[in-house]
């Protein structure tokens, strides 16, 4: 009988959770999602808190204490921080399935070798492969995000990184096969750390070749296998549950993972093992091109006349804490009654709808986020292109230049703008290391400056008499 | 989104889970034979993953790109669905060093559960559309 409800309740929990997703649809139904989430989550853990199995519950309280205390301010960092946290909620996912394959594995070693079949290892290679390298490759991706000092920012390269990646990899993968054929052998048990170890290491030697502008692919990814290695915890339990819900987290990685790779023209593989981010040796010889400089007074006039101005923003929008500076002029130009839009790129940011959010929080209008491929075939109408922090994703080198990294990626047309004004911080090229051309075109203008002074100039410039 | 990539990357992904998973289905059959006792239903676990990835897929392309952020951290707090398997661990008559383990893992959980839902949540407040700004102006 207490099967039966069990059962039950886990087919409403995920039905539950397949509705949460389905209302992240669209932003008008997406707090419906969370409770809905929320609801089967709470009776996911009552019905297996209340199983007869379950005796000891000191230890479930602490822990659940625990996770909540440190749940409540992780959940309130500033949204700048959102891909680090993100990254690290991977490595507690992959953590926790590691430690349940690991503690399931000798748990039947030694009482009950008869339960270690060929299934139940593999899948439990699997969930400890997947759970221990996502563990430990998000926290490297979180503290590459953080900037934490003694992790290195640029990627790190060096000869034959792909054939030691993979060698370890197949090494891992072949021991662990060994396992899953002779889980009772008197090696094993000595053995199974060994194999912990490789996925701890892996998970490491993964993520630091990897540089920023593939975070946004790479934190998909560590979701999918976040997502994966729960399901493999519900092969080795036998509970229907986990696969689903894993099965969804993965599946939505996979599709996030996609759609980065889509928007950078690359694939899994050339992310993964192509150490991107690499300073590019600068063409010698080449002819030396100028910026053209630009006040912000001359930039105020200009953006007063339009009707359609397109803002783009970038990471560094995020970097300088521009966003709440870019929202009064938003409201400085709409007061004027000039349309603003705002064009996103897929990659924009370091996690997959970065600028969105950080938008939304300086009270921007969604409907006033337009997407790459629905506000490309207005750029040719727009008054003025304001790039704020955004570099690669306006390169026009993507379409012709095809010696360049960024070749064939999709890019928002700012060039096609009538006025093109970049927020620069430096005169340095961008974080793929090359050369903007958009820079030096006839119609682009440079706004030199940190983006938050400088856009905050526009708007005194805006604010103040407009006599000039 | 063109349908190619994920049908691509879907196929992959089946080519990849498949010889692991002939060999455990085998593995299981002939389990099934040996020790009744320890049957797992392999092939209806399978049957359930695969089924749930398609819904998976098909639910989450639809999802709107301005919540591309969103909806990783409430699949963040999905995905630390493991808690149930930490709780069985953690809560289990076993030895305690298998139950420390297991208390960890169910620490990781409820912190991704806690801070996922919360986030999620917080984030999407923030989405309004002309009319609703300045209402509940929740920075």
């Amino acid at each position: 009988m207490t099967h039966a409800i069990q059962q039950l309740a886990y087919i409403i929990a995920t039905a539950l959770f397949i509705f949460a997703l389905h209302w992240m649809n669209t932003p008008a139904t997406a707090r419906k999602g969370v409770y809905a989430g929320v609801a089967a989550m709470t009776i996911a853990i009552l019905v297996t808190w209340v199983q007869p199995g379950v005796i000891h519950h000191g230890w479930i309280v602490v822990a659940m204490l625990a996770g909540t205390a440190v749940g409540i301010p992780l959940a309130n960092v500033p949204l700048t921080a959102v891909p680090q946290r993100t990254a690290l909620s991977h490595a507690f996912g992959g953590l926790a399935a590691g430690l349940v394959g690991t503690a399931k594995y000798y748990l039947w070693l030694s009482e009950g070798p008869e339960n270690l079949t060929t299934f139940r290892m593999v899948a439990i290679i699997l969930e400890i492969l997947l759970g221990f390298l996502t563990f430990t490759g998000s926290l490297m991706a979180a503290g590459k995000l953080q900037e934490v000092k003694w992790i290195p920012q640029r990627p790190v390269t060096y000869p034959g990184q792909n054939f030691i990646n993979l060698g370890l990899f197949l090494v891992a993968a072949g021991l662990g096969a060994a396992l899953a054929l002779h889980p009772t052998a008197p090696w094993a048990p000595m053995l199974f750390p060994v194999v912990a170890g490789m996925a701890l290491l892996f998970g490491v030697l993964l993520i630091i070749p990897i540089g920023g502008a593939d975070m946004p692919t790479v934190i998909a990814i560590l979701n999918a296998y976040a997502g994966l290695s729960a399901v493999a915890m519900g092969f080795v339990l036998d509970n229907k549950l986990l696969i689903t819900a894993g099965a969804l987290d993965g599946s939505s990685g996979l599709i996030l993972a996609i759609i980065m790779c889509k928007a950078m023209n690359r694939s899994f593989t050339n992310v993964l093992f192509g150490a991107f981010g690499q300073v590019q040796q600068l063409k010698a010889g080449g002819e030396l091109k100028v910026y053209k400089p630009e006040t912000p007074e001359g930039a105020a006039q200009v953006l007063e006349q339009s009707s359609l101005v397109v803002i783009i923003p970038g990471y560094g929008m995020a970097v300088a804490q521009a966003q709440h500076k870019v929202r009064e002029l938003y409201d400085q130009l709409k007061k004027r009654g000039i349309t603003v839009k705002f064009a996103i790129h897929p990659v924009a940011g370091r996690m997959p709808g970065h600028m969105n959010v950080l938008l939304a929080e300086a009270d921007i209008p969604y409907t006033d986020l337009v997407e790459m491929d629905a506000i490309n075939p207005d750029m040719p109408q727009c008054d003025v292109a304001l790039v704020v922090g955004a570099n690669d994703v306006v390169n026009p080198a993507a379409r012709f230049d095809k010696a360049s990294p960024i070749y064939g990626m999709p890019i928002i047309d700012a060039d096609k703008a009538r006025t093109i004004f970049a927020i620069k911080r430096s005169k340095n090229p961008g974080f793929a290391g090359i050369d903007n051309e958009l820079y030096f075109s006839d119609r682009t203008w440079m706004l030199f400056g940190d983006a938050k002074n400088v856009i905050g100039e526009l708007v005194k410039q805006l604010a103040g008499g407009s006599g000039h | 989104m063109s349908r190619s990539p994920i049908i691509r990357a879907g196929c992959l992904a089946l080519a990849l889970a498949w010889a692991p998973a002939l060999w455990a289905g085998q593995a299981a059959d002939s389990t099934v034979a040996a020790h009744p006792a320890t049957d797992v239903d392999f092939w209806s676990l399978l049957f359930v993953f695969v089924l749930a990835s398609f819904i998976g897929l098909g639910v989450i392309r639809r999802v709107s790109r301005l919540l591309h952020t969103p909806l990783m951290s409430i699949t963040n707090a999905i995905s630390a669905i493991a808690v149930v398997g930490s709780i069985i661990v953690t809560g289990g008559d076993y030895p305690p060093e298998i139950r420390a383990m297991g208390g960890v893992a169910l620490f990781a959980s409820m912190t991704n559960i806690v801070s996922g839902f919360l986030i999620t949540d917080r984030m999407l407040k923030m989405f309004k559309t002309e009319e609703k700004r300045g209402e509940g102006g929740h920075a």
